[in-house]
């Protein structure tokens, strides 16, 4: 379905040197799966999503869809965004409906067809609301449903409930997993959230940072639909975080410039340890 | 003050004014759709490939520096003391702002939305253009076009001053002849009014409406 075949990426920085973002990735993700990719923040996971997408083009390796290259972004492969990039200047029918739009259905028939969508992520009522009047996850909702109308064989997700708070996100993973269970989509998820992954996935890869690169992939083999308290997911999660420690590491000892300070030695939980009744 | 009234009556009721209202309107907006299109296409280009941008984008912005009168020679020379010489420098003095205004706007337009139209199937042409672009980048264009309106104004009456024609500029040029001051206040007037009126009506009303479809109404206050 996707494969992506020892895939690297570099980026020219503005000094003239270049910056490799991605280390000869190789992954495969079957039709009707759900995988997520997992990694700390600029471990280059969005930067996969977008060669996938076909946004970039210039990388060494392959990917392939179907089989296929990729010439261009397209409605098979249709992206949700961290931002929810629904159009400002179109109310969410509107939106939801563009996509028909550009194949050329006719406006009454896009109309009931996005309508039905709309119904199904929930938001009838706003149907004729613009964006900047829905809250933030209403507006993810929209953006779903706009996917979803398109009926992409791949979903493609970046991050994108990672600006909604814990609630909404918690309704809209399992509105996700009804949709995933529904329709039998395959989704390549991007996220920073283990919870998040775990939850979701049929299989999470965590990657390295610096660069980026697949270090172990987790399958979670628990029931569907997914409980939030099965003991197993959260197996998988602590075994995802113990996996992750040494990448956190080495991100915050990049982003502190500092060499000595360490996450693991907790200097300052230890002193206090030592001070408890030295005065008795 | 009362002569100026006078020669107001005396200018509508004999024609000769409201003559020259409709000719000098009907050359702005010539004009105006000229240099509105125009400038569309050349902001669009700048705004998409950065070697027109390093290239003609610095000329558009030394001429948009050059007043658009002292072409006026240059249009007579090519077109004649007639219409197409005014028209041809109106357009000139509101392109450049439309096709700077485009450009800023269409560069403004966030990442995102283009990215989600492309995968949402609109390609990299004329459908990403008039459905994503330039709705995108509306809230500049309408400054831009407000703008070029003000400036359309400008040139055509300085034009119609030395060319030929009915029209505002002209009536303008008469009444210097005559020593008519009631009447060449009269006109300063009306451009002033006309001027406002259109600007209040049509572009503000639109502006208004537009910035609380967009959810911005907040940020323009």
């Amino acid at each position: 379905m996707i494969d992506i075949d020892r895939v690297s990426k570099e980026f020219n920085q503005r000094d003239g040197s270049s910056f490799l973002a991605l280390e000869s990735i190789s992954l495969s993700i079957k039709e009707g799966e759900f995988v997520s990719l997992l990694g700390p923040s600029g471990c280059g996971k969005s930067t996969v999503l977008n060669l996938v997408a076909g946004f970039d083009r210039s990388y060494q390796g392959a990917i392939k869809i179907n089989g296929g290259d990729i010439k261009a972004p397209g409605p098979d492969r249709v992206v949700v965004f961290q931002e929810h990039g629904l159009f400002p200047w179109l109310t969410v029918l509107e939106n939801v409906a563009f996509g028909l739009k550009q194949k050329g259905v006719g406006k009454k028939e896009r109309s009931e067809l996005a309508l039905e969508q709309i119904r199904a992520v929930h938001l009838s009522k706003f149907a004729d609301r613009y964006p900047h009047e829905l809250s933030g996850g209403m507006k993810q909702r929209a953006a779903i449903a706009r996917a979803l109308i398109m009926n992409p064989q791949i979903l493609l997700m970046d991050e994108p409930f990672a600006a909604l708070d814990e609630q909404t996100r918690l309704v809209l993973h399992q509105e996700l997993e009804d949709i995933w269970l529904r329709t039998g989509k395959t989704i390549l998820f991007i996220t920073h959230n283990i919870r998040e992954a775990v939850m979701l996935s049929d299989r999470v890869l965590v990657m390295s940072t610096r660069p980026g690169k697949i270090k172990k992939e987790f399958v979670v083999q628990a029931a569907r639909p997914r409980d939030s308290s099965d003991p197993l997911l959260h197996h998988v999660e602590k075994s995802i975080m113990e996996c992750l420690a040494d990448e956190l590491e080495k991100v915050v000892k990049e982003e502190m410039g500092d060499d000595t300070y360490s996450l693991k030695k907790n200097t300052v939980s230890d002193r206090n340890f030592g001070g408890m009744g030295g005065g008795i | 003050m009362f002569q100026t009234v006078e020669a107001f009556y005396n200018g509508f009721a004999h024609g000769q004014l409201l003559d020259a209202i409709l000719n000098s309107l009907r050359r702005l907006l010539i004009a105006f759709a000229i240099s509105i299109s125009v400038g569309l296409l050349l902001g669009f280009m700048f705004a998409r490939s950065k070697v027109i941008d390093d290239t003609l984008g610095f000329v558009v912005i030394a001429l948009q520096t050059v007043p658009s009168i002292a072409w006026l020679p240059f249009a007579i020379i090519w077109f004649g003391f007639n219409d197409k010489s005014v028209i041809f420098i109106t357009a000139l003095g509101a392109t450049w702002t439309m096709a700077i205004a485009t450009r800023t706007g269409i560069k403004n337009i966030s990442p995102i939305y283009i990215r989600a139209a492309q995968t949402l199937g609109t390609g990299t042409g004329w459908r990403m253009f008039t459905q994503i672009l330039i709705p995108g980048a509306f809230p500049h264009l309408m400054t831009g076009i407000r703008v070029a309106w003000a400036f359309a104004w400008r040139a055509l009456v300085a034009g119609e001053l030395i060319a030929n024609g009915a029209g505002l500029g002209q009536l303008l040029q008469d009444g210097r002849g005559l020593g008519d001051t009631a009447l060449m206040l009269t006109v300063v007037i009306i451009i002033a009014v006309l001027g406002t009126l259109s600007d209040h009506f049509c572009f503000k009303k639109l502006e208004d409406k537009l910035l609380i479809r967009y959810g911005l109404e907040n940020q323009s206050k």
